[in-house]
């Protein structure tokens, strides 16, 4: 099929057509979808403020379904479309495979997920996003579900098989960029996590339609979280490549070493699907021996991965700082970076809010016995809020800024509101996460509309500290909408207001990546080593944390009743 | 050269790996070597780990065993439901149904007794939420899991539901009351 590769003026960066209006629609869809996820945020947090408690019931538990399935599933599947698309055809210069194909897993997702709300608005379908049997849904919320799931794959496919159309090309030599990489090690869980997803939501469709009689609620739990948990690898896996790319763009760094990070890549595919067990530790249907070895793997390879990226991505920040001469003491480099580039803001906090909450906090709460402390307590919307959202949001919301005047040729509007909101989403939405767990930590739940359960037979009061850390949640729940709200009408303002850019020169041919040249082989092979000093008193500063926290929670949990 | 480019050596599987990334590698390694070991420690040394004992059931068989255990062992009957309060042997077994939306029956322990609680589910999923204690476990439909629980602390208990059950979740409250030795 014909095509045209557009070479952008400003970043240099290869857009071919096809894959440049996907990237578009998909990244606009998702947008979309973070709208409506968005709105129904600032519903759940004004009923679960106290002081507020905006919808009744029944509402309460419709809208908090739609915001996991509108933000966990949609806007994120949307926007790692584009991430795939991007790390494929525009970062390998070649052209999409099959864009027909693309065209219909865009159309399969899009239909999907407006029939999964369609089901969920309908008022029949508030059964959360995990849907947990037996409690029934109605049909086309599975089917939509379903559709999106297939849509995704087929987008996977493309992915694949744009890898192979670079290869047979010969538009790059060598091996795969890292961002590339990641993205592929992206792709590959999301294969497996989908046939899971396929093995669970097939047969509930068909339960909810009565062709099955019963689905046991412990194998449910299992598969189903083979869906759930692995999807979060997938977000996990697409933003470290995202970060990976902000470093690259803005700074010229490259990894400390290739390999170390590839192989980090390799051990989420390996280690990061059993992650899933997390969510089964405290049920009744897996043993003690079940638990511990699917909870580790025997070793934490998967933790170990994620250390390692936390490691080497501000290290080749920081490396790339140094060759350009912030050399003074451990932190010039850091202090030098360009803090007023939404860019490089909003995929630092990221990064130090993924690292620090999302990351210590995961692996906490994923511990066989300290997880009795924290199952289904608002903990755990806590923790992923600074993994999912201030992790995976964040660094989407941060590349966006590069992405709008790139991709879309416009230029960003209100430059000084655009240099506020990763800030102002990022603190406010980390802060959030750190109040949730701490609410979560007095035992307040997950997913309960009414605290002061009013209806029920008894009363319990919450201790007054748990009924201050939902104000707190309530109020900066707030700023964090104001903050994401920001991002939205900055991003779709700048996509209709903004200044038209250049779009570049137009070819019919893919311009191919030039092969590396002796010198600069010669260069990569440590002549120009610089040591990264600042990055390791960071990482330790992580590991001095993650220990204590770690132990001050088997304190906590040594104090419980006793349990055999 | 960067990220988002091929390697510049192409042989960079052959570059050898700086010390301090190494030392961090080995850091987070050993790490992740304490962190397992620290969950069987707990299982022989600690004295909080949830019971492996789990018996397939029907909620028909678990609610019959629960009425019977119920018709034996109650001592008062407390609020306008006359919800039966229930004094579960020493050492013995204690049901609770999970159910929309209530746990029933209210227990009565001691303090420094070991019970043998049933946990199941008559419909949907539910979660047992013991406070203020905070102690989390997940019941399901069609599992009877026995937990073996010492109350350290007399007092009145509160059982909330946390796994979302429905319209009336909110109001899944029970109870459980820990008696001082006497």
């Amino acid at each position: 099929m014909a095509t045209t590769y557009r070479t952008c003026p400003v970043s240099g960066l290869q857009f071919e057509d096809q894959a440049e209006k996907l990237m578009r629609w998909n990244a606009v869809a998702g947008v979309l979808w973070l709208l409506v996820g968005g709105i129904t945020a600032l519903l759940v947090i004004l009923t679960r403020w106290p002081a507020i408690k905006l919808l009744p019931a029944d509402q309460f538990y419709l809208i908090l379904t739609a915001h996991g399935i509108d933000m966990l599933i949609l806007w994120i599947l949307f926007f790692e479309m584009a991430v795939l698309y991007f790390a494929s055809s525009t970062l390998l210069r070649c052209r999409l495979a099959t864009p027909k194909i693309a065209w219909l897993g865009f159309w399969l997702m899009v239909v999907g997920g407006i029939t999964t709300n369609i089901a969920i608005f309908q008022g029949e379908s508030s059964v959360m996003f995990t849907s947990y049997v037996p409690m029934q849904a109605a049909p086309h919320f599975y089917l939509g579900i379903i559709l999106v799931a297939v849509g995704a794959l087929l987008g996977t496919a493309v992915f694949f098989g744009t890898l192979v159309v670079a290869r047979k090309d010969k538009t790059y030599q060598g091996s795969l960029p890292l961002v590339t990489f990641g993205a592929l090690t992206a792709a590959i869980i999301a294969t497996f996590t989908i046939l899971a997803g396929a093995g669970i939501l097939i047969p509930t469709f068909l339960w909810s339609v009565g062709l099955i009689k019963e689905i046991d609620a412990q194998l449910y739990r299992m598969v189903w979280w083979g869906l759930g948990h692995s999807s979060q690898q997938i977000n996990v896996a697409a933003h470290v490549s995202v970060w990976y790319l902000t470093a690259a763009v803005i700074f010229g760094a490259k990894p400390l070493s290739e390999k170390v990070s590839r192989f980090a890549f390799l051990l989420y595919i390996l280690f990061l699907q059993l992650a899933s067990a997390h969510h089964l530790l405290s049920d009744p249907g897996m043993s003690a021996e079940w638990k511990v070895l699917n909870t580790s793997y025997f070793m934490y390879f998967a933790v170990m991965a994620s250390m390692i990226h936390g490691f080497t991505v501000p290290g080749a920040i920081e490396a790339a700082q140094r060759r350009k001469g912030y050399t003074n003491g451990l932190f010039e480099w850091l202090r030098k970076a360009p803090w007023g580039n939404p860019v490089f803001s909003g995929m630092f906090i990221s990064l130090v809010s993924f690292g620090f909450l999302g990351g210590i906090s995961g692996v906490v709460l994923g511990t066989e016995q300290i997880n009795m402390l924290m199952h289904n307590t608002f903990y755990v919307p806590g923790h992923f809020h600074t993994t999912v959202v201030t992790g995976t949001t964040l660094a989407f919301m941060s590349i966006t800024y590069l992405l709008v005047p790139v991709l879309f040729r416009r230029e960003m509007i209100l430059p000084k509101l655009c240099q506020i909101q990763p800030y102002l989403f990022g603190i406010s939405m980390s802060v959030l996460g750190l109040v949730m767990m701490g609410a979560g930590t007095l035992g307040v739940s997950r997913r309960h509309w009414d605290m002061a359960f009013s209806g029920a037979p008894f009363q319990y009061e919450w201790p007054g500290a748990a009924y201050l850390m939902m104000g707190l949640t309530g109020i900066f729940g707030v700023i964090a909408v104001v903050g994401g709200g920001l991002w939205i009408l900055l991003v779709v303002g700048s996509l209709l207001f903004g200044k038209k850019l250049d779009g570049g020169k137009v070819s019919s041919q893919p311009t191919p990546i030039p092969p590396s040249t002796q010198a600069a082989s010669a260069v990569a092979h440590g002549s120009d080593h610089v040591g990264v000093p600042g990055t390791v008193v960071l990482a330790l500063l992580l590991f001095v944390s993650f220990v204590l926290y770690y132990f001050v929670n088997w304190k906590y949990l040594s104090e419980v009743w006793l349990l055999s | 050269m960067s990220a988002i480019l091929p390697p510049s050596d192409r042989l960079w599987w052959k570059q050898p790996i700086d010390k301090v990334e190494w030392a961090w590698i080995a850091i987070a390694f050993v790490w992740g070597m304490i962190m397992f070991a620290m969950m069987i420690y707990w299982h022989v040394f600690g004295k909080q780990n949830l019971s492996n004992e789990t018996y397939r059931t029907t909620p028909e068989l678990f609610a019959a065993k629960a009425e019977k255990f119920i018709a034996e062992n109650t001592i008062r009957t407390e609020t306008d439901q006359n919800i039966p309060v229930v004094k579960v042997p020493a050492g013995g077994d204690g049901y609770l149904i999970a159910r929309l939306w209530s746990w029933y029956p209210i227990l009565e322990l001691e303090k420094g007794q070991t019970y043998r609680i049933h946990l199941s589910s008559l419909d949907y999923q539910h979660g047992f939420s013991l406070q203020p204690v905070n102690i989390n476990i997940q019941v399901l439909p069609g599992y009877e899991h026995v937990v073996k629980m010492t109350p350290t602390k007399a007092g009145t208990y509160a059982i909330v539901c946390n796994e979302y059950c429905g319209i009336g979740h909110s109001s899944m409250l029970g109870r459980i009351y820990v008696k001082g030795n006497q």
